[in-house]
């Protein structure tokens, strides 16, 4: 008899533990493919292009298939201090992080604008999207046209305006501009989306009552409809900088960094520094891919901080 | 409803509206609308300066001269290649971490998830030396394969942040329940959650195709060949030899830009579901 209710006993224990294991390794299960790849292909890389930023390297293995760099201490980022083109990339970064935020008035404001229910708004709305969809390179090339000298449209009507054609794409002071202007269509396009999603979800009630109190149109905005539309600000802010940092493409099909390397920006001038016709200086490269890397992570920071924020008080 | 809907205001300003969207609409997509028209335009109207005037003809032997004389055929094939595998590897893999740290609350799970989720906006400049360096090690630079695997990798961080939040969403008491009545962990993962992540799963491949078909540095750094290079390097290249004949430019754009236009009108509702993802709450 007492063995029956040992036997007993122990059979649910067993179970249990069998239970709890299976749950304690499940989830790492589950997760070891993605984690293995994330790891491979994006944490350790960051690892690696960190130490690489100390090394002179220009890319190559020995016949032995050796590292062929060498050691240079702090020395890539004296340089950096001291180079002009980086300054020049460094400004431009920064005209881009600002300018980029016009977006979220401008989208802003159309999203208002489309807010509506009439016929075919739908259509409308799809439409003012298309620019996101889109990829940059053939925006690049629909903006060069459009900014192409003697017969582009920016250039006539410049023309007709002040009565001599701007070439802006071949103006230093002015190209860097044009791009962002350029980046700005699909930008803005993005953050209407995110503000018709987030306008179709503020509470009516609330629109409502804050009507029979009087108050409308930019008081109404501003006090009533802005601070529902929060996470979606908050989301527009995060995907605007995150774009403005990554202008690559724009800048390479654009101008490749012209003229006279005056459009270039941390993205191209990395590319141009480790892969691009000055020759393969990795760890230069790497050096300004790391600068890079902590202006993004200033943002990151905050991003990850209010998630945390936001899961905790859950 | 913010604003106030249009119905509610007089006939004029309703009529105005009416008016202006159609107007707005147009001065928006003006650069594009000149480039699909240009892509129509002989090059002899081009030739003669003929840009904005009546065409003389529509010149539909623009893309036939891209489809015959240039590899963009193959470079959209390249594409394909690249796109369809990253989009069911990252989508696969992310649905097994999305469920495991959606569901199980295992010390360092929000540790694990908040990388994830920093490392998808870690700027591509500090992945690129070692991830090429590491594709060359291989032998997979210059390959379609070399090209997606990146792709799956980086694109699993935003798509775990996705399925995490999506299957955080669902009812817990299903796996509960199914937890109670003994059901091994894969399977509740197979058979009750799996089912009920269509949507998601819907919404993230119309995203990472998007993505994956316009990316272009990645392209840049990973490819170089007309046998693996995707339109949009293949276009970049393209345009440095197509010099300033924009009939052939524009063509070439209009075509680069077919395929995710017409996945997003096809599947717009999930194309903006997955955009929108944290935009409301």
């Amino acid at each position: 008899m007492s063995q029956a209710a040992d036997a007993g006993a122990v059979v649910p224990a067993r179970r249990t533990s069998k239970r709890w294991n299976q749950r304690t390794l499940a989830p790492w299960l589950f997760l070891a493919p993605g984690l293995f790849m994330f790891t491979v292909y994006v944490l350790w890389p960051i690892v690696q292009s960190i130490t690489l930023s100390f090394y002179d390297w220009n890319g190559l293995y020995n016949a032995d298939g050796d590292f062929t760099g060498t050691f240079v201490g702090a020395r890539n980022y004296a340089e950096l201090m001291t180079d002009p083109a980086f300054e020049t990339s460094l400004w431009n970064n920064l005209k881009w992080l600002v300018l980029y935020m016009a977006a979220l008035p401008i989208g802003l404001f159309i999203a208002i604008f489309l807010n509506q229910t009439v016929r075919g708004i739908r259509l409308y709305k799809s439409l003012f999207f298309f620019p996101f969809v889109i990829s940059q390179v053939v925006v690049g090339l629909i903006f060069a046209w459009f900014y192409a000298p003697n017969f582009g449209l920016f250039y006539l009507l410049t023309e007709t305006i002040t009565g001599k054609g701007t070439a802006i794409l071949a103006n230093p002071d002015l190209v860097t501009y044009g791009i962002i202007a350029a980046g700005l269509w699909p930008q803005i396009a993005y953050v209407v989306i995110l503000y018709l999603t987030g306008l179709n979800n503020v509470a009516p009630d609330q629109i409502e009552a804050a009507r029979l109190d009087g108050a409308k149109g930019w008081r109404m905005l501003w006090y009533v409809v802005l601070p529902q539309l929060r996470p979606a600000t908050f989301i527009a802010v995060i995907v605007t900088v995150i774009g403005a940092l990554r202008s690559f493409d724009l800048v390479s099909i654009m101008t490749s960094g012209g003229p006279f390397g005056s459009s270039r920006v941390l993205s191209y001038y990395m590319y141009e520094m480790a892969l691009g016709e000055f020759g393969f200086r990795m760890g230069y490269g790497a050096a300004i891919a790391v600068v890079l890397f902590a202006i993004m992570m200033i943002f990151i920071s905050g991003f990850i901080w209010k998630m945390w924020r936001d899961e905790t008080e859950r | 409803m913010f604003p106030r809907p249009i119905q509610q205001s007089g006939k004029g300003v309703q009529w105005l509206y009416t008016f202006a969207l159609p107007v707005a609409l147009v001065i928006w997509l003006f650069p594009l609308l000149g480039v699909a028209l240009t892509s129509l335009r002989p090059a002899s109207d081009l030739a003669q300066g003929n840009y904005f005037g009546m065409p003389s003809g529509i010149a539909w032997e623009n893309y036939v001269y891209i489809f015959t004389e240039t590899p963009i055929g193959q470079y959209m094939v390249n594409s394909l290649w690249v796109t369809i595998p990253t989009v069911i590897g990252a989508v696969t893999l992310s649905l097994m971490t999305g469920f495991a740290l959606a569901v199980y609350g295992f010390r360092g799970n929000i540790l694990v998830f908040f990388m994830f989720v920093a490392g998808n906006f870690v700027p591509f400049q500090i992945l690129m030396v070692p991830v090429r360096d590491m594709t060359l090690q291989l032998g997979m630079y210059d390959t379609w394969y070399g090209l997606a695997l990146f792709h799956i990798a980086f694109q699993t961080g935003f798509c775990t942040l996705f399925m995490r939040n999506f299957i955080k969403a669902l009812p817990f008491e299903l796996i509960e329940a199914a937890r109670v009545e003994g059901v091994a962990e894969w399977r509740i993962f197979w058979f009750i959650v799996l089912p009920l992540m269509r949507p998601a799963i819907a919404a993230l491949s119309v995203l990472v195709f998007t993505f994956i078909w316009n990316d272009f540095f990645w392209a840049t750094v990973l490819t170089q060949g007309v046998d693996s290079q995707p339109i949009t390097a293949g276009l970049s290249s393209l345009n440095g030899q197509w010099i300033a004949q924009w009939h052939l430019v524009s063509a070439g754009s209009i075509l680069a830009a077919l395929p995710p236009v017409a996945m997003f009108f096809l599947m717009q509702k999930h194309f903006i579901a997955g955009l929108t993802l944290g935009a409301v709450k």
